[in-house]
């Protein structure tokens, strides 16, 4: 049997006497789209900073598994090294991008394991040797590719920061892409994008899915993203998973909508759905 | 009416305030020893003034012109700035050369340039990695005793003891790097500054090494190719002056030692501007603007700060062992927290990461206030009013555009 691509298994993550995350186990899959839902404060966030490794669960563990059947402990990495070795790429809630570079060089700084290898720690590209000029030249490329699929390119030499919201964040995801993850990490891609925006993101992240054949583990609040292009959705409540499956099933469960829309005091005044 | 007058009356009391101990009072010198006389008639006069002046801004600030705009740079600022600089390399290689240019004048040319070295060696920290290092002169230090402490001891020369002395002070950045990992901003800035002074502490201390107070002296000067610019050369060695049949002259050393500095200068500039086109140097951008989106992205963020820590103290080394040469003598009194000061002043003025930028801001404030030496105390009034001005026309720096390291058709 192949063992999935991320295995979460009874992570718990403790802020305090606060439990962020709590005895929390899922799976995720190459080639799936899996979805993170819950209210606000249900540890969506606080589970991605675990398995990007910006925090350290105290407990459970959590392991990526490669198709070449290599595997990486992720609570024991520091984050450089999950997205450098273990290849876990993110983006970030609040975009976080290179806001005085220009679109092209924040893609070129995420392809800096290879670039850095192939200029010799330096001294080749100090040189100018034809070694590291070719792997500029495909560093290049791979940018370029990325900016045509999130039509980008008209933007290469741009300012990144002066870029519309919307195009921050197809850039931020593009440039997670650059340094070839297996399985990536996004926090609330459909954050602050108008319907129009969200439906192309959709497009994006199953192309991502099915031309590139790499997980996706995804945050979102948007639900026409959620139930759109999912393939699995994990409810977070209170830092439990409280269900699981896919976006149908997931629909109706009865504890999803109470976690959503709270429990009727009676049948009379229910609370109304906020 | 009654709010200009009560703001002018407020900044009077300021004034008077302020005018009461730096005027008010004066040392005389009597028979009897000394008294304290009063001069308050000057405390009324600064304060009068202050309220005239602050009461006639208030009344006729709306008719005053505002400060005059700077002409908008043209739109292809980017090549005329690469013309420029090509202009300004020409026009200092033929600089000793020029009817004007005169011992003094070359003099002080070599000594704006180390200040452009050194500012373009703490640009890598500052300007790129955006590490705000306020104690880079202990790097500058470092590289002068390397350079005389070498050199005495051993009797290496120079051309040995300059790629030395750039080793150890890079060394001394990697260690010096290490507690400020964890840093940031300006908490950076007070350790380094804090480290520094430690450095300068030790120097002025360590009396059996480095002499303490009275630094060192006698310290070798350099020699071209083994051609010595004395006036009688050693045993085994011909003096510049023979060997191209020229009459000795004092001035050889100086201009050769312009073209050594501008040697240096040109290779940290070189250096510079291709290491910014390299991972490393986009690395070390990538974490002045985020640290954290940084480590997302597989980038050690250790490496990327102690890489440029280490070149930057190295450019500094090399700068300190040529100052060592230079001067001859070199005690911890060069190395005080004001030429830090000096330094990153020059790199901020510049507009952080500009190399041109960085040129212009150290004429202007290493030279200009060499070259109006005439003017004497009022130098440092002409000094802090030309800084409140650059602050004021231009907040970013003199030159702070930024050119993209790479354009999506260069690679090809």
């Amino acid at each position: 049997m192949t063992r999935p691509l991320l295995a979460v298994e009874h992570v718990g993550m403790r802020f305090g006497g606060l439990f962020a995350v709590n005895d929390l186990s899922f799976e995720a899959g190459q080639g799936e789209i899996t979805a993170v839902i819950g209210p606000n404060g249900a540890g969506k966030t606080t589970l991605f900073n675990c398995i990007t490794g910006f925090y350290k669960p105290q407990v459970g563990r959590m392991t990526l598994s490669h198709p070449d059947g290599a595997s990486f402990l992720l609570e024991r990495l520091d984050d450089h090294v999950i997205t450098r070795r273990a290849r876990v790429a993110r983006t970030f809630q609040n975009i976080r991008l290179f806001a005085k570079m220009s679109v092209l060089e924040n893609l070129m700084v995420a392809q800096h394991k290879r670039l850095m290898a192939a200029s010799l720690f330096s001294v080749a590209g100090l040189l100018g040797l034809g070694r590291y000029r070719n792997a500029e030249r495909d560093a290049v490329e791979l940018a370029r590719h990325w900016l045509e699929r999130v039509d980008l390119l008209d933007f290469a030499d741009v300012e990144a920061g002066s870029l519309p919201y919307g195009h921050q964040r197809r850039l931020e995801i593009a440039r997670a892409m650059c340094t070839g993850p297996l399985l990536l990490c996004l926090d609330e891609p459909a954050a602050g994008l108008n319907p129009r925006e969200s439906a192309e993101l959709n497009v994006l992240l199953r192309s991502i899915r099915d031309r590139d054949g790499i997980g996706l583990l995804l945050i979102e609040h948007d639900m026409s993203v959620v139930m759109e292009i999912s393939d699995r959705v994990v409810v977070l409540d209170y830092g439990r998973k409280i269900a699981e499956g896919t976006p149908a099933q997931v629909k109706g469960d009865p504890a999803v909508i109470r976690a959503y829309l709270g429990e009727p005091d009676d049948a009379e005044t229910g609370r109304p759905p906020c | 009416m009654r709010g200009p007058v009560r703001d002018a009356a407020l900044a009077a009391f300021v004034a008077a305030a302020l005018a009461l101990p730096m005027l008010g009072f004066r040392l005389v010198d009597s028979a009897s020893g000394l008294t304290l006389a009063g001069r308050f008639d000057l405390v009324a006069w600064a304060a009068g003034l202050v309220f005239a002046g602050r009461l006639g801004l208030r009344l006729l600030g709306g008719l005053l012109p505002s400060l005059p705009a700077l002409p908008a740079p043209p739109a292809r600022l980017g090549d005329m700035r690469r013309h420029a600089g090509w202009a300004l390399t020409a026009f200092a290689l033929v600089l000793p050369f020029l009817p004007f240019a005169d011992r003094n004048l070359v003099d002080k040319a070599t000594l704006v340039l180390i200040y452009v070295m050194l500012g373009w060696g703490l640009n890598i920290v500052v300007g790129l990695a955006g590490l705000l290092d306020l104690g880079f002169v202990a790097f500058y230090a470092v590289g002068a005793y390397s350079y005389a402490l070498l050199s005495q001891t051993f009797g290496l020369s120079f051309w040995v003891c300059l790629p030395l002395a750039g080793l150890f002070a890079a060394l001394f950045g990697l260690v010096l790097g290490f507690p400020v990992l964890r840093l940031r901003g300006d908490y950076i800035a007070i350790v380094t500054m804090g480290l520094g002074e430690i450095i300068r502490v030790v120097l002025q201390n360590w009396q059996d090494v480095t002499g303490g107070p009275n630094g060192i002296t006698g310290i070798e000067r350099p020699s071209l190719f083994g051609l010595s610019f004395k006036a009688t050369a050693p045993e085994g060695q011909r003096t510049f002056a023979e060997f191209f049949g020229l009459e000795f002259s004092g001035d050889h050393r100086v201009i050769f030692l312009y073209f050594l500095i501008l040697a240096l200068a040109l290779a940290t500039n070189l250096f510079t501007l291709r290491i910014r086109r390299l991972p490393v140097g986009r690395a070390w951008e990538a974490l002045r603007e985020d640290e954290i989106a940084c480590r997302s992205l597989g980038i050690n963020p250790t490496m990327v700060k102690l890489s440029a820590f280490a070149l930057g103290a190295m450019f500094a080394g090399f700068a300190g062992s040529f100052f060592a040469t230079r001067q001859g003598f070199i005690s911890p009194e060069s190395f005080t927290f004001h030429e830090s000061a000096v330094i990153l002043a020059i790199v901020v003025l510049g507009g952080m990461g500009s190399q041109i930028g960085i040129v212009l801001a150290a004429l202007l404030l290493v030279g200009l206030p060499e070259w109006f030496r005439e003017l004497q105390q009022f130098r440092m009034l002409a000094f802090g009013g030309a800084m409140v001005l650059i602050m004021l026309w231009k907040p970013a720096g003199l030159l702070s555009r930024r050119d993209p390291t790479i354009r999506l058709g260069d690679a090809g």
